[in-house]
């Protein structure tokens, strides 16, 4: 693997844990709805949004390892590492909750994803931008689907509208943390690697106000701000998570079927 | 001993085609687009596979019988490798494919360049009557790549493979 000049190997390993991370545990989080979803269409589209997050964390975790050249594979980094380890926003570890608060969340999400990955087609890293650009069609499925959902739920029953609204002032202190920089991406923003985080914050909340105002719901008010996940610092949610994800691999090393 | 008939990339790919996709059975991984290209060296034979959605869990299975298939014939050193860039599209399917695809009850994804704009709802033609009354129920279906629809026409509910 032929890694860009300049960069330190152990920042872009960092780098791309982070991009992991974040599909690898929404995509978990989303396949808690096998089985449960209220109706079976709906059933089947979330298990294919949770296939499409671990796919893409796969993808991106296989780069990490390559990267970090020390023989680590994509299945020890995902089920071997302790949630200290994790650079996963936490808007993604939080727990599924109700139908409304699964679907806020990946709403809020997809939009963030797609202008992200919009501008990481561009990375100066080629096996990256590659990733991205694949990424990136799956995205725009995704965030049309949450996007309707947002319409149905906000200008439907009087209950469904409540159950939204009251979702997204729940997540809306942990939306800051994606729009969020710090020296390892501003070093690899530099070398045109990463896309600048800080810079998509506007378009996100113009497009998120949009459809909240199409679907009848309003933006919610600032609030504090919660973040920490990147640098290690999670919610208490993110252990339950992971002890459920890992069991299996921990108990029974090297199994396959 | 590798055998003659197997000397070049047309020859490998032909053999290739024996193996089906297992979630679309008419399919062989060759016309679906997802063997990418060969390369024969004298101790290596490298397969390039990309993927048609991330998440897709007939990879696994498809790269399987892929170094199988290779391995029986003889060839030395078979790697496969993923590549994702460019990315995999349905536009890559031969116009066998779509062929095969609709003969059996799927309807085939449309070419991008039929597309005003890929964030629309799209619909398909039914695979049966073939009539355009048709209606998208859910834009995921059984598989990654495929959505579902109903047919008003013949009242029928059928699949269709996702344009990406």
């Amino acid at each position: 693997m032929k890694l860009p000049e300049s960069v330190d190997r152990q920042i872009l390993f960092e780098y791309l844990l982070r991009l992991g991370d974040e599909r690898l545990v929404l995509g978990h989080r989303l396949s808690e709805w096998c089985g449960h979803a209220p109706i079976l269409e709906e059933d089947i589209a979330l298990a294919n949004l949770a296939l499409d997050l671990l796919g893409q964390s796969e993808a991106l975790l296989d780069l990490a390892s390559q990267v970090e050249g020390r023989s680590r594979t994509p299945d020890e980094l995902a089920f071997l590492r302790e949630a200290i380890d994790f650079r996963n926003p936490l808007i993604v570890e939080l727990p599924i909750g109700d139908f409304a608060f699964t679907i806020s969340r990946q709403f809020l999400f997809d939009v963030y994803s797609r202008l992200y990955f919009e501008k990481l087609e561009a990375s100066s890293f080629e096996p990256l931008a590659g990733i991205a650009r694949k990424t990136l069609q799956e995205i725009r499925y995704h965030h049309r689907h949450s996007r309707q959902w947002m319409l149905r739920l906000g200008d439907g029953t009087e209950e469904s509208n409540r159950r939204t609204r009251r979702a997204l002032d729940e997540l809306w202190r942990f939306t800051a943390e994606l729009f969020q920089s710090d020296d390892l991406e501003a070093g690899l923003l530099s070398s045109g690697i990463a896309p600048d985080r800080p810079a998509l914050f506007e378009a996100w909340q113009d497009e998120v106000a949009g459809t909240l105002a199409e679907a009848g719901l309003q933006l919610p008010r600032e609030e504090h701000r919660v973040s920490g996940g990147r640098s290690g610092q999670h919610t208490e949610h993110l252990g339950h998570l992971l002890a459920e994800m890992q069991i299996l691999a921990r108990s029974f090393p090297g199994a396959s079927w | 001993m590798v055998s003659p008939a197997l000397g070049d990339e047309a020859a490998v790919l032909r053999l290739l085609s024996s193996i089906k996709d297992p979630e679309v059975p008419v399919l062989n991984v060759v016309e679906m687009g997802i063997v990418r290209r060969v390369e024969l060296g004298d101790r290596e034979t490298v397969v390039q596979i990309t993927p048609t959605y991330s998440g897709c869990p007939a990879m696994e299975v498809i790269e399987g019988q892929i170094r199988q298939v290779l391995e029986d014939s003889g060839l030395p050193g078979v790697r496969l490798k993923r590549v994702y860039a460019p990315p995999w599209t349905t536009d890559w399917m031969t116009e066998e494919a779509r062929r095969k695809l609709r003969d059996y009850g799927i309807a085939p994804p449309a070419r991008k360049q039929e597309l005003v704009q890929l964030d629309e709802e799209v619909s398909a033609p039914c695979p049966y009557c073939h009539s355009i009354e048709t209606e998208l129920r859910s834009a995921f279906g059984p598989t990654a790549c495929k959505a579902l629809h109903f047919c008003r026409a013949c009242c029928q509910p059928f699949e269709s493979f996702k344009t990406i």
